[in-house]
């Protein structure tokens, strides 16, 4: 990996996740009224670990709030992906129609992944801008 | 490029709620119907919807399953003058609960309104994104 990529992969990295997770955000919102839809979420610290460390496919996992939850394997759910897919959130409220959208936290956190995301792209200006200027020399 | 993704995901929760609306309207409207297309008094109609999992599996969308037909009593109203009336005076009408019907049309809105700005977010994103590089 030459210094040019070295410099611009963590920002390039942190972008790709943002944008993944702002997908699954978007899909919990628009699933907020379908019945039996559970809420899914990545791990983002863990995700960004995981993608410096060479991993080049997307590892993702659930957050856990408990040592005692399981390592789910994503069963049952309405997507079923592979073992490394993203899993399902902890049920804050629960719902007669068994849906675990949280409607608060998910714009909460579509917010959230937005700002990150923007702030992202203005560091990864910055960067740009620092490397243009040790080319030009000016 | 998955921002783009988010427009799919969110144009289709509109259009399923749209229908959903739609349905409502269509339930409102026809509150005090006694006859519909078969002869019998109208039915109330729920859409029922279902999550579909996008290309890449871990995001899905939403669409509309089926529309059901509420099962639910029809209300019965004393009128004997109405032609519609039985022998004892009695006119069958919709099953509409009108008040589940309003509770159902702005929950229906505001989930309309949540995929809009969810929309409108992805679409900044995808701005500023462009924006890379330039000074």
């Amino acid at each position: 990996m030459d210094k040019l990529d070295a410099a611009f992969n963590f920002h390039q990295s942190a972008l790709r996740l943002r944008s993944e997770r702002q997908e699954l955000l978007a899909s919990n919102i628009a699933n907020a009224d379908t019945p039996n839809y559970k809420a899914r979420d990545i791990d983002f610290n863990a995700a960004l670990k995981g993608a410096m460390a060479g991993n080049s496919s997307l590892s993702l996992t659930t957050s856990k709030t408990s040592a005692e939850h399981l390592n789910g394997t994503n069963q049952g759910g309405p997507a079923t992906g592979g073992a490394d897919a993203p899993l399902f959130r902890p049920i804050i409220q629960g719902a007669v129609d068994g849906n675990t959208v949280d409607m608060d936290v998910e714009r909460n956190q579509f917010t959230d992944n937005a700002i990150r995301y923007e702030a992202s792209l203005i560091m990864l200006n910055g960067t740009i801008k620092k490397m243009l200027t040790a080319i030009t020399g000016q | 490029m998955s921002l783009f993704n988010v427009f799919n995901i969110a144009g289709s929760a509109m259009s399923a709620q749209s229908q959903r609306l739609n349905t409502t309207a269509s339930n409102l409207a026809n509150a005090d119907s006694t006859t519909s297309a078969n002869g019998l008094p109208y039915k109330a109609k729920q859409v029922i919807f279902s999550a579909v999992p996008m290309k890449d599996q871990a995001s899905s969308g939403v669409k509309v399953n089926k529309v059901i037909e509420d099962n639910s009593p029809p209300r019965v109203l004393y009128d004997p003058k109405n032609p519609k009336a039985d022998a004892k005076g009695y006119v069958t009408m919709p099953n509409v609960n009108v008040t589940e019907e309003m509770v159902n049309m702005i929950s229906a809105s505001r989930a309309y309104q949540n995929n809009v700005e969810t929309m409108n977010a992805a679409k900044t994103m995808l701005l500023k994104t462009l924006t890379i590089g330039q000074s």
